[in-house]
């Protein structure tokens, strides 16, 4: 019985990251990188991934120190131990490929202070074990990483046709030059809140529906 | 006797200074691990630009400068220095020179490569190699077309050892001379830091690139 709670506890440490606590399109985190480095699928991938690295990078260390560091200096060590896998996170992508280094500019110094990454620290990995910490991280990298793809994906493909590069939409197709300027962000982002509130509003109601034809 | 609350500052400091030494571990060990392929594709990327901002070019051949102002044919493999790129033509004409630039922008250096034609003593191209200018506004010195226009044709006439007139960012819409450099609305500080960049480095090699063209001229 404990086992399969524990397993559903895991689970649930890794789903809801990625659906019922989405970090941008429930907690509406991270704002600074969703919006500005979404112009296209490939760097908002590349961000998601960059990003999700750190976050599980810095809960698997931060729950794995939680016992020796004091209460007094935990975020100074946390802001520490972050700042450092972004660093490296920073020369890995520069030795992957300079031009996407170069496109993901100064948004991979900015994950440091990425409020995802302090908020699940603090929230989570500071209070949880580390396998726990590890499936949290997971979900909610997931769930940032999709939430940036949807962005991208919608803004390459209406602002300039394209899919990671390759040409999707039928040449006649004029492209909504819009969508991959910084307020094409907005509109992108506005629209799939919007989506995102009328599924919740939805889903709440359908058990009162049942309920109300129950009771009748 | 300890003093008085010693022992809950000491789980303090062996937290902070614990952590400090793994991180900084982390960071070296990467930054080592990584150095040799970062440096090899920016030497690449390099290779590329110096093509692209001298047009004509198909080749091309790196001099240090030294100290007292000489050039000397760059040994293979050599990175780092005050570097020089001449670029020459198809038929083996020196067609203009390619020259790293760096500057403080907006939010950090900005580190460019610009092409100088010796002949025309005009700026002929620039391609920014690495900037942290501010996405959506700053940023707009590596791609947007009206502004790096600016470079293609700007004025770097010399009068004796300095420019006639040095290359200063004007307001967008405002370029009446052809040493302006046409700004960008809302990147004014990184279009500035640019125009600057460039002058700076004009300044320092137009008088040398002049001196030396036979040395250059020089393909092997």
């Amino acid at each position: 019985m404990a086992t399969a709670a524990a397993t559903s506890g895991g689970m649930d440490d890794f789903v809801k990251g990625i659906w019922r606590e989405n970090p941008v399109f429930v907690q509406v985190l991270g704002m600074c990188p969703t919006l500005a480095v979404s112009n296209t699928a490939r760097n908002a991938l590349a961000m998601g991934l960059a990003t999700g690295f750190v976050l599980l990078a810095a809960n698997a260390s931060i729950s794995t120190i939680r016992r020796f560091v004091p209460k007094q200096v935990r975020i100074a060590t946390y802001i520490l131990v972050i700042a450092s896998f972004v660093t490296a996170v920073d020369y890995l992508i520069q030795a992957i490929s300079l031009e996407l280094h170069q496109a993901l500019g100064a948004f991979i110094a900015l994950i440091v202070v990425n409020c995802i990454i302090l908020g699940r620290a603090e929230a989570f990995a500071s209070k949880h074990p580390v396998g726990r910490s590890v499936l949290d991280a997971l979900g909610m990298a997931l769930g940032f990483a999709l939430a940036l793809f949807c962005l991208g994906a919608v803004r390459e493909l209406l602002g300039s046709g394209t899919l990671f590069g390759a040409a999707v939409l039928p040449a006649r197709f004029q492209e909504w030059v819009v969508m991959i300027l910084p307020s094409g962000g907005f509109f992108t982002l506005a629209a799939w809140l919007l989506l995102f509130a009328w599924w919740r509003q939805r889903r709440e109601r359908r058990p009162q529906v049942a309920a109300n034809g129950g009771a009748r | 006797m300890s003093a008085p609350g010693a022992s809950s500052v000491w789980p303090m400091y062996r937290a902070m200074v614990g952590v400090g030494a793994l991180c900084g571990l982390l960071i070296v060990s990467v930054y080592q691990a990584t150095r040799p392929r970062i440096e090899r594709l920016r030497e690449e990327a390099l290779q590329r630009a110096i093509l692209e901002v001298v047009p004509g070019a198909s080749s091309s051949r790196t001099f240090v400068a030294a100290a007292d102002g000489t050039l000397s044919p760059a040994p293979p493999g050599a990175r780092g220095g005050r570097r020089l790129h001449a670029a020459y033509g198809p038929d083996g004409a020196l067609v203009g020179v390619a020259l790293e630039a760096a500057g403080m922008g907006y939010q950090d250096t900005i580190r460019l490569i610009w092409g100088y034609s010796p002949e025309a003593q005009t700026a002929v191209g620039l391609k920014v190699l690495e900037s942290k200018e501010t996405p959506g506004l700053g940023d707009k010195i590596l791609f947007d077309p009206a502004f790096l226009d600016n470079f293609r044709a700007l004025d770097l006439k010399l009068a004796g050892e300095t420019l006639v007139h040095p290359p200063v960012a004007v307001k967008h819409g405002e370029k009446r001379e052809a040493w302006q450099v046409d700004g960008i609305t809302g990147a004014t500080i990184s279009s500035k830091a640019v125009a600057k960049i460039v002058g700076e480095s004009a300044a320092d090699w137009a008088p040398r690139v002049r001196a030396r063209r036979a040395e250059l001229e020089e393909r092997e």
